[in-house]
């Protein structure tokens, strides 16, 4: 292989081309449009949009106030449920979920657009910073929240909402976890992660410290002598191994982290990208970077998954997404070595296939890309480096904290939802849920009525 | 090809569907616009005594939109005819010689005083106009002058003026009636049987649209003060169908004919009104949503409907439906029907379910053996046709007629003689057999 200098660079498209194509992904309906699409809704009994719906949002209900142009309720309908409504609106799977579920598809006819619509409800909650929720008279008692992502802030919403006092714990900057850091900028314009937490932040009752990481600042011992209950909303923070020669080159790089740099940076056009690009990994992180690299201006971006479509954890949605956007994706093949002397130059892949069992095997074909960036996005894990010894005394499986129905820990007085806990799914809307069960759970435990 | 042509009183016009007195035929060039269009014939928009009335410079229209801005329902508070009579009669004349195979119907409203009619309607006959039609129906404004339904209203009011205007009207007189009554049977005899060759139905309902939500003042207003105005369109056919169908079978008024008007849009709502009993159609609201056009699916529409029903002409659908019409005591109550299922086009959506369950006889499952499922009980089932109406999958959920074994709900096997309330044990008045 050559070891010429990778052909990485940045402003590889002009300003106003890269501008265009990180505007909204979905742009917003008009209220002509909605009102349409709204009235389209049969208002199912028992909808199964519903109950698709990991929050449970009251899909039919909140329809059925947009078409009668009572949008305050409709939002207030949808962010009881889901205190991220607006951004679960722009980012949910709907394809997989409500929208998988609606009964129109059963004959053949188009899903309603939920996700649309309930973007179209909640928008003007965000834009006029409007309170929807009021709070509990104070109980006095005090709950650390460690992790400012959707699992962490929904939990201190509700705990606000329910009268406790919530510090927040963020080891970065911003709040907001993934919808902040690892999201397509393209899914999620003007800032609105930020506008979204301001706007949960403005309920009152949480006191926010930034730049603080548990095992680095503070420990949860620290913690329970000073609170009466603690959320852990920690993520993912490290990202899965390769484990093939070469991943140390310069060049091997993990997707969610440039994804962060693409979201927090100000001009698109100075982040530098490789011409020909491969992205191993088959999930939507895998999908946001192939398709932000191509519109950063790289001429080749290949996804390799080793695994068929159907296993991809990206969504059909999210392939076509892709592969209209100038992106390959090359299903049934696994990485063998990465190639290169001082960097990155190229990847080898060895085809794969399933047997019965399911179970996977290579076939022994196998191909080479040239690369001048290769994105890991095989999935994250615990920092077990930083946390090693915080997590020690909960228990856990295959790397991740293992919780009770309540969102409960093993640990007396430790809750933990998102994408820490096992059973968690990559998806914010199953994050706010976890937060939003553990919030009740600790405040039945800090000694709410059942109905409370 | 079915034979579209109508003849209406000895009034040939070459389909059944004329423009009615309104807005839409105003003035010669609105009416020529509709003759280019196809149109059958015009009912000129309704003439008074000079000096001409005023009509308000505001809004004149109020609607009832479904979310979609699909205009449903439609009123209005105009007058009749705001421009001088020598004007319209001029153009009246010139209208009648250009399109002589169109038919040209004057409306005419006047006070109800003899000499006036006898002074006016030979004014009119003499452009060359087909017919008269008497406004006794618009329910705003004239009708606070004792003129419109005011007279629609009073049977004897409508014998007094039908008698004038016969008294020296050579050319046939069609008496516009007013749904704004109890029951159209005493209005439609009265002005049969003071000699009126037709009757025309129905003219606009008593209605107020909304308020305006900011202002909380009806809407719309004329400077801050709005009256209620006459409700059309869409939303009002079945009162419209079911007022034609009473003249229509009723012995005394049978043979009486009928321009049938309230809310046709399509060609379909042609076949009711015609199914029904009239033996003319009059259209407005449509035309003023959209355009003129809109003859050439209410021609090509009745046209393809006929040659699919083996039917060479018009006549032969006239009045088509009426035997199936009857009061609700001739209704056989020993027949029975059950809602059904097509399972293969459900789609799940559970509506029936909910409608029945919460508002009626609690006839249909949402589950069975723990999955999501939704069937009828029989032995709930009151054959209602709710659920039918609520589904949205058409054809989805049909009724069908339990014909003999035992009705799952009574425990009683199925009667096949006929039995209806006159007849039945439980009513204290039943005729003995």
């Amino acid at each position: 292989m050559s070891d010429k200098q990778p052909n990485i660079q940045p402003g590889r498209l002009d300003k106003e081309t890269v501008e265009s194509n990180f505007s909204d992904l979905h742009p917003p309906l008009q209220s002509s449009e909605a009102r349409i699409e709204a009235e389209r809704c049969y208002f199912c009994f028992d909808a199964p949009c519903t109950t698709a719906c990991p929050t449970g949002i009251d899909i039919p209900g909140f329809i059925q106030k947009i078409s009668s142009n009572n949008l305050r309720g409709s939002a207030l309908t949808i962010l009881t449920e889901n205190i991220m409504g607006g951004m679960c609106a722009r980012v949910c799977p709907t394809e997989i979920l409500c929208e998988d579920a609606c009964v129109r598809n059963i004959p053949g006819d188009k899903p309603i657009e939920i996700g649309l619509l309930q973007r179209y409800a909640t928008d003007p909650i965000f834009e006029n910073n409007t309170p929807l929720f009021t709070r509990k008279p104070p109980t006095g008692k005090h709950v650390a929240v460690v992790g400012g992502g959707p699992a962490g802030l929904a939990c201190a919403h509700r705990l606000a909402m329910l009268g406790h006092a919530v510090v927040v714990f963020n080891q970065d900057k911003k709040l907001g976890g993934l919808n902040e850091y690892g999201i397509a900028a393209y899914k999620t314009v003007n800032d609105f992660a930020q506008r979204e937490v301001d706007w949960i932040l403005s309920i009152d009752g949480i006191e926010v410290q930034t730049d603080m990481a548990l095992g680095t600042h503070f420990t949860l011992k620290d913690l329970s002598d000073e609170y009466d209950g603690i959320f852990l909303g920690i993520g993912l923070g490290s990202v899965n191994k390769l484990d093939i020669p070469g991943e140390d080159l310069p060049g091997v790089e993990n997707a969610i982290d440039y994804i962060g740099k693409i979201r927090q940076s100000k001009d698109k056009t100075t982040i530098p990208v490789g011409k020909n690009v491969v992205v191993v990994g088959g999930g939507m992180t895998a999908i946001d970077i192939a398709v932000q690299s191509k519109h950063l201006g790289s001429s080749a971006v290949t996804i390799v998954y080793r695994r068929g479509p159907k296993q991809m954890g990206a969504s059909t949605f999210e392939q076509k997404l892709a592969q209209t956007n100038g992106v390959s994706i090359q299903y049934w093949a696994q990485p063998l070595r990465i190639h290169g002397k001082n960097n990155v130059a190229g990847i080898e892949f060895e085809t794969t296939n399933v047997d019965q069992n399911n179970s996977l095997s290579v076939s022994g074909d196998k191909f080479h890309l040239n690369a001048d960036i290769v994105f890991k996005a095989i999935g994250q894990t615990l920092d077990n480096q930083k946390l090693g010894q915080e997590l020690s005394n909960l228990s856990s499986k295959r790397g991740k904290i293992l919780v009770d129905q309540t969102q409960a820990t093993s640990m007396p007085g430790v809750w933990a939802g998102g994408d820490c806990v096992l059973g968690g799914n990559d998806l914010t809307v199953s994050a706010v849920q976890h937060g939003k069960i553990a919030a009740t759970a600790i405040d039945r435990a800090l000694g709410a009525p059942p109905d409370g | 090809m079915a034979d579209l042509t109508c003849e209406f009183l000895g009034i040939r016009s070459p389909n059944p569907f004329w423009l009615a007195s309104a807005p839409p035929t105003d003035k010669a060039y609105n009416v020529n616009r509709a003759f280019e269009a196809g149109w059958g014939g015009v009912v000129w928009k309704t003439l008074g005594e000079d000096p001409p009335i005023v009509n308000v410079n505001g809004p004149r229209y109020g609607a009832l939109h479904a979310n979609d801005r699909r205009l449903i329902g439609f009123n209005n508070i105009e007058l009749i005819t705001d421009r001088p009579l020598q004007t319209n009669l001029d153009e009246i004349r010139q209208i009648k010689k250009d399109w002589p195979d169109r038919a040209v119907i004057v409306s005419l409203m006047l006070p109800m005083q003899e000499e006036i009619w006898a002074k006016y309607v030979p004014m009119i006959e003499d452009t060359g106009a087909d017919g008269l039609e008497l406004n006794f129906g618009c329910p705003h404004g004239m009708s606070e002058r004792g003129m419109g339904a005011a007279v629609g209203q009073v049977p004897e009011y409508i014998s007094m003026a039908t008698s004038w205007c016969k008294n020296v009207a050579r050319i046939p007189v069609i008496v516009k009636l007013t749904p704004n009554v109890t029951n159209i049977l005493p209005p439609a005899k009265a002005a049969m049987d003071a000699g009126a060759d037709a009757v025309s139905l129905i003219n606009t309902i008593n209605s107020i649209m909304r308020v305006d939500y900011d202002t909380l003042q009806m809407h719309p207003t004329t400077d801050g003060l709005g009256t209620h105005g006459g409700y059309c369109g869409e939303a009002v056919k079945p009162i419209a169908l079911h007022m034609v169908a009473e003249i229509a079978r009723h012995n005394e008024t049978s043979n009486l004919p009928i321009s049938g008007i309230g809310g046709i849009t399509d060609w379909r709502d042609a076949v009711d009104f015609l199914a029904l009993g009239a033996d003319n159609l009059q259209v407005c609201t449509a035309a003023m949503i959209y355009g003129f056009k809109i003859i050439d699916d209410l021609t090509d529409g009745l046209s393809n409907f006929l040659d699919n029903k083996g039917m060479s002409s018009i006549t032969d659908l006239v009045g088509s439906a009426i035997p199936s019409v009857t009061d609700w005591q001739y209704l056989n109550l020993n027949y029975v029907e059950k809602a059904f299922i097509d399972q293969d086009l459900c789609i799940q959506c559970g509506r029936c379910h909910i409608a029945c369950e919460d508002t009626s006889h609690q006839a249909i499952t949402c589950s069975v053996d723990g999955r999501r499922h939704f069937e009828v009980i029989d032995a709930e089932c009151v054959g209602c046709n709710l659920c039918t109406s609520v589904c949205p999958v058409e054809g989805c959920i049909s009724m069908k007629a339990v014909s003999d074994g035992i009705d799952a709900r009574t425990g009683n096997p199925i009667q096949t003689e006929k039995l209806n309330w006159t007849m039945h044990p439980n009513n204290p008045m039943k005729k003995v057999p």
